[in-house]
């Protein structure tokens, strides 16, 4: 199993240590409920080093990027950060990944822990396969630590720590600066629906970066936060999880991720499979769900229209903020409609639920 | 990590508390501890009959879902009505507000298969 740099401290925290993706990471310390909050109500500090980062540079970066993604790349400018996803040519997903540009020919991907290696390869066959001139791909995972600092106090704890004006810094735009005196990419993106930051440097810099944020957070309510937190905090924004509501099964278009879905790009690897089911229909769409009577919902349970079964849970949880069950949930578009009621197989019962309006918590 | 000494414990991790042909059961310090939030419970009514060993209920944390084992056999004849409006009963009170159920045992013999405080610790410390 592979560990982050910050392994030992996360024990040292009583950071209960799972397997995921191929890492040990910790699940939780305290408590998920209340590192949850805690995010929601002052800032929680993330390692994230597990998560991948590949690097394209050359002067052909950009037409091979705009081959691989699905989102339209030559939107961005410098210092500006995309939200993309990576699709096979049937349609399903590679994985989803966020696009740094530092510059119209250097740009980096952040792609999911586990998906990293199977995306370096998938990119370098279509670097291969698409005669692409001046392109050079490198897998720079190796050389980043990442940690996320989000919450509603986190641009205070962060400017304590950095001569960077954080407030120059907009929402999915990132600036080379200094934190704790370490050149670190601040990323003014995150997983949670809260303002935040990620924040890339050097893993052998973790340990410092880590405990000066929590040394200088800890007035503000700042908390170690695990993967268990990560899932709910996301969950309730609705966001998707590779694996869960994306995968080389799940379209795009199916995953709710149409809005980033840029059918007119003149090409890009999917392109056609992906027109092709708009055209004929979207078959599944992905819908929030919010139970109306006690339960839990969860990834694979059943879902109903009455008798009928109509779809499956992609993720459940109950939801720390609202205290009530919460799921996302690939469904019969007819059944995509907010408002309708629907219900989750839970073990022997059926539990009333009906399609809410994301996210399931408002910011 | 408290293991009352009065009290007897499966490798399931329930505890069960005998009074005469009265038994009552919860999950341990250690079970919810390893499951964390404690946010659902499903307890079966008053007057279901059980079977040592086969489950009779749920307990889940924001993570996992967990069924919960009865440790003899016998009828349900009380359940806690309190748990399922007030779950995290389970994380704070493990061994006395967050009991489960009550039952009245049809088989004293079954007793002796329980673990007294001292083994049921020795069991989780090899488990670990």
């Amino acid at each position: 199993m592979k560990k982050t740099p910050l392994n030992e401290v996360h024990r040292e925290l009583g950071g209960r240590m799972v397997e995921f993706g191929g890492w040990e990471m910790p699940v939780q310390y305290t408590g998920v409920i209340e590192e949850h909050l805690a995010v929601r109500n002052a800032a929680g500090l993330f390692d994230v080093s597990h998560m991948g980062e590949i690097e394209v540079k050359g002067e052909g970066a950009l037409a091979f990027i705009q081959e691989l993604t699905i989102n339209d790349a030559s939107l961005l400018v410098n210092g500006q950060v995309q939200y993309s996803a990576l699709c096979y040519s049937h349609g399903g997903v590679v994985d989803d990944v966020t696009l740094y540009r530092f510059d119209g020919d250097h740009y980096l991907f952040c792609v999911n822990a586990a998906n990293t290696d199977k995306d370096f390869a998938w990119m370098e066959a279509a670097l291969e396969d698409g005669g692409f001139d001046d392109v050079q791909l490198r897998n720079r995972s190796d050389d980043f630590a990442q940690l996320a600092l989000q919450g509603p106090a986190a641009a205070a704890i962060l400017a304590r720590l950095t001569n960077t004006d954080l407030t120059k810094i907009a929402y999915y735009h990132f600036y080379e600066g200094l934190v704790a005196e370490v050149p670190v990419i601040i990323s003014r993106t995150g997983y949670t629906g809260e303002d935040g930051f990620e924040l890339y440097f050097a893993p052998d810099c973790a340990e410092t970066i880590w405990r000066s944020l929590l040394e200088t957070g800890a007035g503000d309510g700042l908390l170690p936060i695990g993967l268990g937190a990560r899932d709910t905090l996301r969950l309730e924004m609705k966001y998707a999880l590779y694996g869960h509501e994306l995968s080389e099964e799940i379209s795009p278009l199916e995953g709710g991720l149409g809005w980033i879905t840029k059918l007119e790009k003149p090409s890009f690897i999917g392109r056609e499979a992906l027109r092709r089911q708009k055209e004929g229909g979207v078959p599944r769409r992905l819908v929030a769900l919010t139970l109306t009577e006690p339960g839990v919902p969860r990834a694979d349970y059943p879902v109903y229209a009455g008798e009928r079964r109509v779809g499956v849970v992609t993720s459940g949880t109950l939801s720390p903020s609202l205290r009530v069950g919460i799921a996302l949930a690939l469904v019969e578009p007819d059944c995509a409609v907010i408002g309708a009621p629907l219900q989750i197989g839970i073990r022997s019962r059926k539990v009333a639920a009906v399609v809410v309006k994301p996210p399931f918590v408002r910011k | 990590m408290e293991f009352p000494e009065e009290y007897k414990y499966t490798e399931e991790h329930e505890w069960v508390l005998v009074e005469d042909q009265l038994v009552t059961v919860g999950i341990t310090d250690f079970a919810q501890d390893a499951l964390g939030d404690v946010v659902f419970v499903e307890l079966p009514e008053v007057g279901t009959l059980l079977e040592a060993g086969k489950p009779f209920g749920v307990v889940e944390s924001v993570k996992a879902v967990s069924d919960v084992y009865a440790p003899v056999s016998g009828e349900v004849i009380e359940v806690n009505e309190e748990l399922p409006d007030a779950p995290e009963t389970i994380n704070t009170s493990p061994y006395e507000d967050g009991w489960m159920i009550k039952i009245k045992i049809s088989d004293a013999a079954e007793l002796d298969d329980l673990m007294d405080a001292d083994a049921y610790q020795a069991f989780i410390e090899e488990e670990a």
